[in-house]
């Protein structure tokens, strides 16, 4: 556990000194990018993660895998939830809103984020067991395929429903733009690593003492 | 073939128990026309046709929703399900079967409904209608699976708007553009790449939905 | 101006990691509890 801890206080620590070097370009709020791609970026990974494990679940019968993929869509919902408040931030620093429903990432995030908030309730409403497992699985999958399309979806939609300018996320970066958000996206994919084997560990353990409980008494 | 025969016989089997109950079909025939009502009251002076149109797949969601909701009744209460899983039909055509049955109840709402939309807001032309078949084809198809995996759960049919909705949400869109915009081969095209990968995905997982 | 959102952008990303971190923690403690307490039994038993 400490070496991802390790990479996670350099990365970060990295990315905040790189912030104070490369100056504002035309854009001052274009510094909240750095965290909400690499943010965005994290949460899609976490996701696909997800969605590997469920996979597992179904094709190998892999029981583990069932606690991995909830682990994952979880902390690819609070990733998720991450990017939509940083880029709301974003779009009432440069805009004036907070919502533009021209940016085709922050509505696809909307759509992913119910959909991910629903599988939670779908978990919840199902006793543990194989079903509750399959059912996540299938679920995480179908996830995976509505990404995509609704991409597809939201792009389709703008020329109906805005046909004014939207806005292109991300400029030109330069070589130093460019370093910060790797570094960035390094530091929040280690973030994610972190708090998913500490959060898999915590449950696993949990499963642990249940057992020694019920074997003492 | 014998899947054809399975398919056939369970959605004929839907068909025949909505016949002689005839609970159903006559709610979603009031539903979707005192809704476009309740449109006509919703929408301001200005707005337009292409409200109108907007509303009339708002209209057709929350229809769909309505009778899907119904759809696995049948099988929970009289524990029907478990029957059809220990049968040796292929769990797949449970799901096509019952994709099938709800795809009829929604296209004759549908033929109720779109006349009354014709009369009470604006004329529909050629590409609409063929939108609307399209996207009830992927309504049902996975409003058909969405709804067995919520009979599964404790909270049964509260979950299926929640599970639904954001499945949906590339429908509406297929759907409204075809019905909006000037060239709506684009539109109907994408509908038809929604309706076979998530039919695809569907057959392919509904085995999962059903056992343990 | 907008650095006012900047920095808010970087409290929430703070702020979530804070709290992630004190609710880990939380757990922690009670998972260590149980665990003292099992231990315990266990010696009981003999």
């Amino acid at each position: 556990m400490l070496p991802p801890l390790a990479v996670v206080l350099f990365a970060t620590a990295i990315s905040l000194i790189f912030f104070w070097v490369p100056e504002d370009a035309e854009d001052p709020a274009q510094r909240i990018f750095y965290f909400h791609v690499p943010i965005a970026l994290t949460a899609y990974s976490c996701f696909g993660w997800g969605a590997w494990k469920a996979l597992r679940v179904l094709g190998k019968r892999d029981e583990r895998a069932d606690v991995e993929s909830y682990v994952a869509i979880h902390q690819g919902t609070i990733f998720g939830a991450l990017t939509l408040v940083t880029g709301s931030l974003w779009a009432r620093a440069t805009w004036g809103h907070w919502w533009l429903w021209s940016s085709r990432q922050l509505v696809l995030f909307l759509v992913l984020f119910l959909f991910y908030c629903a599988y939670f309730m779908l978990r919840f409403s199902v006793e543990p067991g194989p079903r509750r497992a399959n059912l996540s699985a299938v679920y995480a999958l179908f996830g995976v395929v509505l990404t995509p399309v609704s991409f597809l979806a939201i792009r389709l939609a703008e020329d109906f429903i805005h046909p004014t300018v939207f806005t292109r996320d991300g400029p030109q970066m330069t070589a130093s733009m460019f370093t910060t958000f790797c570094v960035s996206l390094a530091a929040m994919l280690s973030l994610f690593a972190t708090f998913y084997s500490i959060e898999l560990a915590g449950k696993r353990i949990d499963a642990r003492i249940r057992e020694l409980r019920e074997a003492l008494s | 073939m014998n899947y054809f025969n399975d398919v056939a016989t369970l959605a004929r089997k839907d068909l025949l128990l909505e016949l002689r109950a005839r609970d159903t079909l006559p709610a979603m025939l009031l539903f979707v026309v005192a809704a476009l009502v309740v449109f006509h009251f919703a929408l301001p002076a200005e707005a337009g046709d292409l409200a109108g149109l907007g509303l009339l797949w708002v209209a057709i969601i929350f229809t769909a929703l309505l009778g899907l909701s119904r759809a696995w009744v049948a099988e929970r209460e009289q524990g029907v399900l478990d029957g059809l899983v220990l049968s040796p039909a292929d769990r797949s055509a449970i799901w096509v079967g019952k994709a099938i049955s709800s795809l009829a109840f929604l296209v004759l709402a549908e033929a109720i409904a779109l006349p009354a939309f014709w009369i009470f807001f604006t004329g529909l032309d050629a590409a609409t209608i063929a939108g609307v078949l399209l996207a009830d084809i992927g309504l049902c198809s996975v409003g058909a699976f969405v709804a067995a995996m919520s009979t599964a759960t404790r909270a049964r049919e509260l979950l299926l708007p929640v599970l639904f909705l954001p499945l949906a949400i590339p429908l509406v869109v297929g759907g409204v553009g075809s019905s909006v915009v000037d060239d709506p081969a684009r539109y109907l095209a994408f509908l038809g790449l929604y309706d076979c990968l998530f039919a695809t995905i569907c057959w392919a997982s509904f085995e999962y939905v059903v056992t343990e | 101006m907008s650095d006012k959102y900047v920095a808010a952008a970087y409290l929430v990303v703070f702020t979530a990691v804070l709290v992630y971190v004190v609710i880990i923690g939380t757990k922690l403690a009670r998972l260590e509890a149980a665990l003292a307490e099992l231990v315990e039994r266990v010696r009981a038993r003999g």
